[in-house]
């Protein structure tokens, strides 16, 4: 079953072409990893799908639901309460993790699902803390963020998209803010994830995890799909001379 | 007159101050963040005329407003606002103090990094439950240190109802060493303001340390 669906998304800022003709889907349960140099529209891309930049043109769907249709070359958006359904469809982790500073770890990972999901209190509370224990972090519920290392506040974010119980989760280059200590408790994270069978869409820089950890890998430059297919094939063997050359240090 | 007589006299007017600095205080805040919004529309014309009112309010002085709203009516269109005082004093001065306040709100809200509003887009929360929970609680401890020195302001200004010859503490400390051609009223005056305001910023300040819980 298609989870995500994206058909020949386009985007621009003023004259910049960000996302030209973009088209992907995503399976149940797939991993999917996009790599790229910095401007090269993988977060643009991102963001589009999570509906934080609304797009020029293209289809959005996430399992069959339409929340943009393409119009004679326009992107039309569904209303915004069926955006807001939509919208619980899927999860986002940030860069910046950007947890809620004046929540403590408990508060930011149920609130959204009591307030804007209206599921039952006990419910959420019971399956917050199961995902704190599944992120390590057990005994930090009552902790706030400033307290916590960039890799615990990391956990935290992604426990609390994956409260939602979100179909798809997002991952904006979770680890670029981290050291490479922290990142690795990360990756290790997303990891488990994949082994849960957790449909995913990851931007990174980490090549090696992006090969590991996924089961289709898109390379991305100038607001175009250069390459994609098999992470291996993509990553240790590139065709495309733009891709070898991004991934010649890598090599 | 001894001095304890002239005490006891301003002390009369205290109640009066502070009405008008708990009353302004009560408008002033929730206008102020109503034209800190205006102020930062998509619409123009409503940003325009948002930007004009902070301008006129911040531009021209308090005791000037204090007397267009007290006798302003009466000269365009024939007829007093009210009997009582206070309502033209709690008028122009929480009109006025709106103005600061919205400028204080708006840096404050400005300040807020696009990341916390994202992360509360994904999380499907609506633009008011994003503002009320996400965005205002965190705003309003950054600007409170900015906030306690308008309110020290506010106490100071009382004095200023003296223009419509309101029996507040200072009013009634002006009247005292005018018959009694003393300066003392205005020592008292300044030991009432200075105690008045000793407690207030012992107040902000308990209220800062509260909202210290994080970071």
């Amino acid at each position: 079953m298609k989870i995500l669906e994206i058909n020949h998304m386009r985007k621009h800022f003023g004259d910049l072409e960000v996302l030209n003709d973009i088209s992907l889907s995503v399976e149940e349960g797939q991993v999917v990893s996009i790599i790229g140099p910095s401007g090269s529209g993988k977060s643009t891309l991102l963001r589009c799908a999570t509906l934080l930049e609304t797009m020029d043109g293209g289809d959005l769907a996430y399992l069959g639901k339409y929340a943009a249709r393409d119009v004679s070359g326009k992107a039309v958006y569904a209303s915004s309460a069926e955006l807001r359904s939509i919208k619980s469809s899927f999860g986002l982790v940030f860069q910046n993790f950007n947890l809620f500073p004046h929540y403590s770890v408990l508060k930011n990972i149920t609130e959204a699902p009591i307030l804007i999901q209206k599921r039952p209190k006990d419910e959420v509370y019971a399956h917050a803390r199961e995902l704190l224990k599944q992120m390590g972090l057990a005994d930090r519920e009552d902790a706030y963020p400033y307290q916590l290392s960039g890799g615990q506040q990391q956990r935290v974010s992604i426990a609390r998209a994956l409260a939602m119980q979100p179909k798809i989760l997002f991952f904006d280059e979770p680890t670029s803010a981290l050291d490479p200590e922290l990142t690795g408790e990360i990756l290790k994270v997303i990891r488990d994830l994949a082994a849960q069978h957790m449909t995913m869409v990851i931007v990174t820089h980490e090549m090696a995890f992006a090969r590991d950890v996924s089961d289709h890998v898109i390379f991305m430059d100038g607001g175009v799909i250069v390459e994609q297919g098999n992470p291996f094939n993509i990553i240790n063997n590139p065709q495309q001379e733009r891709t070898i050359q991004f991934l010649s240090r890598f090599n | 007159m001894t001095i304890t007589a002239m005490i006891l006299k301003m002390s009369e007017g205290l109640g009066r101050t502070f009405s008008i600095f708990a009353l302004t205080l009560v408008f002033s805040l929730p206008l102020g963040l109503i034209i800190a919004l205006l102020r930062m529309s998509k619409i123009k014309p409503i940003r325009y005329i948002a930007q004009v009112y902070i301008s006129i309010m911040r531009g021209t002085p308090l005791m000037l407003q204090l007397l267009v709203v007290a006798y302003g009516p009466f000269y365009l269109f024939g007829f007093s606002v009210a009997r009582n005082k206070l309502i033209p004093i709690i008028i122009a001065f929480s009109l006025n103090y709106a103005a600061y306040y919205a400028e204080i709100y708006r840096g404050g809200i400005e300040a807020m990094p696009v990341g916390q509003y994202e992360a509360a887009s994904v999380l499907g929360y609506s633009k008011m439950q994003t503002f009320m929970r996400i965005i205002l609680p965190q705003v309003v401890k950054h600007i409170l240190p900015s906030i306690t020195n308008e309110v020290i302001t506010l106490v100071k200004d009382t004095s200023f109802a003296f223009t419509l010859a309101y029996q507040e503490m200072f009013s009634i400390g002006k009247q005292i060493a005018n018959s009694q051609t003393s300066f003392m009223p205005f020592v008292i005056a300044g030991v009432f303001y200075y105690v008045f305001n000793m407690l207030v910023a012992f107040l902000m300040n308990r209220l800062e340390n509260r909202l210290n819980y994080y970071r």
